[in-house]
């Protein structure tokens, strides 16, 4: 990122939700990087871009298609890198061929010449790094939207190679890592196919247990479940979905309607409270263990104090709770937990605690104790012949988000996160900030004074799902029609009482972005 | 970039003062009325960023015109250029001139430095003090003006027609604000044995009379020679650095040429400050094209295509009659592309201070051009590394660069004849306080001091301040002394700006030393912690003394500061710090009457 020629920031706010990301965007932005924004809103992020494209909400796929299109129809493509390393160029180029610059406009509402001028300097970098996160994830079709960016590295080589990649941002320091370990319905740990009866039998013989033959649920089957009545009891590890998920008065009617719940948290979160049993866990200074990054790289965390009361590690109150349900287990030390885990997984078999410690962390794939680790995941792709399969292209087609503006619903609301504050609060809600800005609409000035309301007074937000009250700031980087709300503060303007759980049925993800809204002034109490 | 914008407008005549800088705002985001294509595409980032060079023209332009810089000033400034209003705050008030808490006006600049204090200041602010009341004038004390050759001094600021030097000045006229452009003063020297003054008292303004008088023979001789040609024969010359650090030039030229990459700067140091000293400004004021002509070859021996000259804020007629030297030099084909026909690039501009000494100190005077708080930086890395802008960079004095020309033009053994074996050439000399002539005075190095206070014709001598504030005071024993570097040295004094302040034998001493330890605290750019701290408790040690209260025994203060002088000496990071005390220990070593101990 440091030494890169271009940064593409897409549907990302990485000054406040990734700062210490952003503080090498801005490293390679002294180096002379150029830097794209793509977003909504302009940003604070976006400030520091040289050209800042402020796109329809849910417009993406439109704005990619086009730049791809012009990108070929100028020659720009890595025609080389297409022939040896991809498949599916030209089914690719057949798709994008009607997102002519003209038609990316009138979708996006993005003057053509700044798509033009994206498609032509991406198409011409040395490097580029293309960097996304929820402006891109959270959304009906969330997975075309990645594809559709992926197309865009293929199409110009800018993949597995120092200085270009494409870069999705994890919202925490350790997301990577539990999807690794396989914290997700299909896989097991080191993203094996749970359904391949090959990696389950590799499993149950060291496990000494029966592992379920096909996929489990994602968190959007699971609501489905629970509505059905199939899904009775949850157990919860770290979450809040009481105030983290969209729709939030429906989340409640599912979690109030479960036969029996149980929550393990550092905190009793609105969640926890709702809960039959609370399991207290131990915090990350009070834990042993590992964390991985976005850039796959595997670092030890070393527990600083131990933690507080009653509150146990997760690995000990996992195997406490084993041991009550009758199994004969230790407790093992986070070392032997992670030694049996790297025994199963090949990207992390060379990875031993000592390793780790020599190496300053290591970078996945490390199949065995004498690989460096890797630094490009995609390297590969530039072996002649490459070495596995060609990277496929993935035509995808634009669609309109779910909750779609009328007269009843007239302006758009997105959500999105401020620098001081963490997801649904439950971490920093706790301490105050001199930058906080409490549960407040964003509007445009233009549409303040077309309301007729000024900072500060009370509105009421209404979605086709329900309703709240807060006070309007008026916000510069919005334009009309535009309004931001943050989601920190569910206990006094809970946002997903207006968001659509309309979800992309590929990654289970909600579309938090793209909120149909009308704003009403709230008349002054007499 | 945490840009919120003060909610405070620019008035009309604030906008279009800074639109003549920067230009009309191209859209909402950088200061503009908001469009709807606004809320679509925004364009700048770093094109808009790389122009923060120009922050001090900006604020230049709105105090010029209105004479204050308000905060809806400040706020447009900001959004023109995406830079922070608090970051731009802190620039505005690093720098004396920009008046960021007046309603704007007329204001009058008193100097009461060390010359102008022994010369009727101090009468002329009382009287102001007690006129001030009555008619409203705003005045405010000024650090040195570089008029010490006719003190007591002034400058004037008149909204719409910028500023103006007066000097002597008294009551009457100060209240008058007569603006009026000084000559720059008497050579009281023969002009046909001099070089570096002879054009002194020619017309400035005529680049043909420049011409007729040798103008642009060194630049011919120049271009036969070659920019290795140029750079031997300032080695050969043996011409050493004229602003204080005596480095020699031969090697600053050849290390700006040597340095990699393609952009390089040369710069002219025209931020004369030193209390006591205005030889720059002579030379500035009265041969212009001469500078013009100097950096032009600078630029060709280092490969330097663009240059700056840095003109002191105070200094408003040299920096006209530069910017004029240097229109007529672009209307004569002898500043542009392809100069004169021989095929290299060189553009020159010309940046004001504002009120800063410390601005004279190399890296703060880049930081200054930079659009910055004119704080030093760490060396090494050394400008001709890291300089302006962080590329290659030549930096030297007026005095040096007139210097450089005459090496050019006469050759290098020619020059070397001048002087001696290690101070070559001749020498400018500020001579000013207790004698009859007080002027510029040119003679070669290893002149004795006494036969330069001759010239000036001194006649009761207690004390001799040389090198200004940041300098040391000799007394008569030293009137033997020849002034070269190396004799200077060897004596422990320094030959410093070339400030000479000479004081009779019925001098009080004391409200000179209060004077120049307020100096330090004044101008200590606050950046490091020795000369933050160690400048204001000095002024405090000496200011207990002054009234006989010292805290503990007034060995016990002798040895605080002595101690303050070495932790300034030690560990400051820049001259300003370094030299904060050389001058007061000075005067305590030679018991000068009314020394503190």
């Amino acid at each position: 990122m440091e030494e890169t020629d271009l940064i593409i920031l897409w549907g990302s706010n990485a000054r406040e939700a990734h700062p210490i990301f952003f503080h090498r965007v801005l490293k390679g932005i002294h180096n002379g990087a150029r830097m794209f924004a793509v977003d909504p809103r302009r940003t604070s992020s976006a400030q520091w871009a040289d050209v800042w494209l402020g796109i329809d909400v849910g417009s993406d796929i439109a704005l990619a298609n086009a730049v791809g299109r012009e990108i070929i129809a100028q020659g720009l493509h890595d025609a080389e890198f297409i022939a040896e390393a991809t498949e599916g160029f030209d089914e690719y180029a057949d798709t994008v061929d009607s997102y002519t610059l003209e038609r990316a406009e009138n979708i996006t509402g993005v003057p053509a010449d700044a798509i033009r001028q994206l498609a032509h300097e991406y198409g011409q970098a040395e490097t580029a790094q293309l960097c996304w996160t929820l402006g891109i994830t959270e959304h009906h079709n969330a997975t075309d939207n990645v594809l559709a960016l992926i197309n865009l590295a293929l199409l110009t080589g800018h993949v597995g190679r120092y200085g270009s990649g494409l870069v999705p941002i994890r919202g925490q320091n350790n997301v990577q890592g539990g999807g690794d370990m396989g914290a997700l319905p299909n896989k097991l740990p080191g993203f094996q196919d749970v359904e391949d009866d090959t990696v389950r039998a590799r499993f149950e013989a060291v496990w000494g247990a029966e592992i379920p033959g096909t996929a489990g649920k994602h968190i959007s089957l699971m609501h489905e479940a629970m509505d059905e009545g199939i899904l009775r009891a949850l157990f919860i590890l770290g979450e809040n979905p009481l105030q983290s998920e969209a729709d939030s008065k429906e989340m409640a009617r599912r979690l109030n309607g479960l036969d029996f719940m149980v929550v393990q948290d550092l905190f009793l979160t609105a969640t926890a409270e709702l809960a039959d049993v609370v399991l207290p866990a131990a915090g990350w200074a009070e834990s042993e263990g590992t964390f991985t990054s976005s850039e796959r790289r595997v670092q030890r965390v070393r527990r600083a104090i131990p933690p507080p009361g009653d509150a146990r590690g997760d690995i000990e109150l996992l195997s406490m709770l084993a041991r009550a349900f009758g199994h004969d287990w230790p407790t093992p030390t986070a070392e032997e937990a992670w030694d049996e885990m790297r025994g199963l997984s090949p990207l992390h078999g060379g990875m031993s605690y000592q390793r780790l410690d020599n190496m300053e962390g290591i970078r996945w794939p490390c199949p065995d104790e004498d690989h460096p680790g890797s630094l490009f995941l995609h390297g590969r792709l530039w072996d002649r012949p490459v070495t596995g399969d060609r990277a496929p292209f993935h035509g995808v087609e634009y669609a309109a988000p779910v909750d779609t503006l009328t007269e009843e619903f007239p302006m758009r609301l997105t959500t999105g996160r401020r620098l001081d504050s963490y997801n649904t609060g439950v971490q920093s809600g706790r301490y105050s900030s001199p930058r906080r800005i409490h549960g407040v609409l964003d509007l445009s000035p233009e549409d303040g004074v077309s309301l007729g309301v000024s900072e500060g007074d009370r509105v009421k937000v209404s979605s086709r799902r329900g309703s709240l009250e807060a006070p309007v700031r008026f916000d510069r980087s919005l334009r009309p029609g535009l309004a931001f709300m943050a989601v920190h503060f569910p206990d006094d303007t809970d946002v997903n009482a207006l968001t659509i759980d309309a979800w992309d049925p590929k990654s289970g993800t909600a579309e938090f972005k793209a909120t149909a809204v009308r704003v009403e002034p709230v008349a002054a109490l007499v | 970039m945490d840009i919120r914008n003060l909610l405070y407008r620019p008035s009309d005549e604030e906008r279009s003062a800074v639109d003549s800088v920067l230009g009309p705002a191209s859209s909402g985001w950088t200061g503009g009325g908001f469009s709807n294509l606004d809320g679509r595409v925004a364009f700048g980032g770093r094109a808009v960023r790389e122009q923060r060079h120009l922050l001090l023209p900006a604020l230049h332009a709105v105090q010029d015109a209105v004479g204050a810089v308000s905060r809806g000033a400040l706020g447009y400034i900001s959004d023109r250029l995406t830079v922070p209003p608090a970051e731009a705050y802190g620039v505005a008030t690093f720098y004396a001139l920009f008046d960021t808490d007046q309603p704007g006006g007329t204001t009058i600049h008193i100097c009461d430095d060390i010359v102008c204090a022994r010369q009727g200041a101090e009468e002329l602010c009382d009287a102001l003090d007690v006129a001030s009341g009555s008619n409203g004038i705003r005045w405010e004390r000024s650090p040195c003006l570089g008029q010490c050759d006719r003190a007591p001094a002034a400058m004037f600021h008149k909204p719409g027609e910028g500023y103006a030097n007066a000097a002597p000045v008294d009551v009457d006229s100060v209240r008058r604000v007569e603006f009026e452009e000084l000559e720059p003063g008497v050579v009281h020297q023969d002009r046909e044995h001099l070089e570096l003054l002879r054009r002194i008292g020619n017309d400035p303004s005529s680049l043909h009379a420049y011409r007729s008088s040798g103008g642009y023979e060194a630049f011919r001789r120049a271009l036969e020679l070659g920019p290795e040609g140029v750079i031997e024969e300032l080695e050969k010359s043996g011409l050493k650095g004229r602003g204080g650090a005596a480095f020699p030039i031969g090697i600053k030229w050849k290390g700006v040429r040597d340095a990699p990459g393609p952009t390089k700067y040369v710069v002219a140091n025209g931020d004369e400050s030193e209390p006591g000293t205005f030889k720059d400004r002579l030379l500035m004021e009265g041969d212009p094209y001469a500078l013009v002509e100097a950096m032009t070859i600078y630029g060709y021996a280092t490969g330097a295509t663009k240059g700056y000259v840095y003109v002191r804020g105070e200094y408003p007629t040299a920096e006209r009659r530069i910017n004029h030297a240097i229109d007529e030099a672009i209307g004569a084909g002898l500043l542009g592309a392809d100069l004169a026909g021989a095929g290299f690039d060189f553009e020159l501009e010309v940046r004001r201070g504002a009120g800063a000494y410390i601005c004279g100190e190399e890296t703060a005077l880049f930081a200054s051009i930079e659009g910055e708080r004119g704080e030093p930086r760490q060396k090494p890395p050394f400008p001709t590394q890291h300089g302006l802008f962080g590329k290659p960079t030549g930096v030297n004095n007026i005095e040096t660069l007139l210097a450089a020309l005459l090496v050019i033009g006469d050759g290098g053994e020619a020059f070397a004849h001048t002087g001696t074996e290690q101070s070559t050439g001749p020498k400018l000399f500020c001579v000013s306080g207790s004698v009859a002539r007080p002027g510029v005075y040119e003679v070669p190095f290893g002149t004795t001091l006494g036969a330069l206070l001759d010239l000036a014709g001194a006649e009761d001598i207690g004390a001799v301040l040389l090198g200004g504030a940041a300098g040391k005071f000799v007394d008569t024993e030293a009137m033997g002394m020849p002034l070269t570097f190396e004799d200077t040295r060897e004596a422990g004094a320094t030959l410093g700006s070339g400030a000479v302040i000479v004081f009779d034998s019925v001098t009080d001493f004391a409200p000179v030393l209060r004077r120049i330890a307020q100096f330090f605290r004044d101008e200590s750019c606050g950046q490091c912690v020795p000369c933050r701290i160690g400048t204001v408790r000095q002024q405090e040690a000496l200011a207990r003394l002054e009234v006989g209260r010292p805290l503990g025994s007034i060995e016990a203060e002798r040895a605080r500061l002595d101690d303050l002088a070495l932790v300034m000496t030690d560990a400051s990071i820049c001259g300003l710090g370094q030299t904060a005390a050389s001058a007061i220990q000075s005067a305590i070593d030679l018991r000068l009457p009314g020394a503190p101990i």
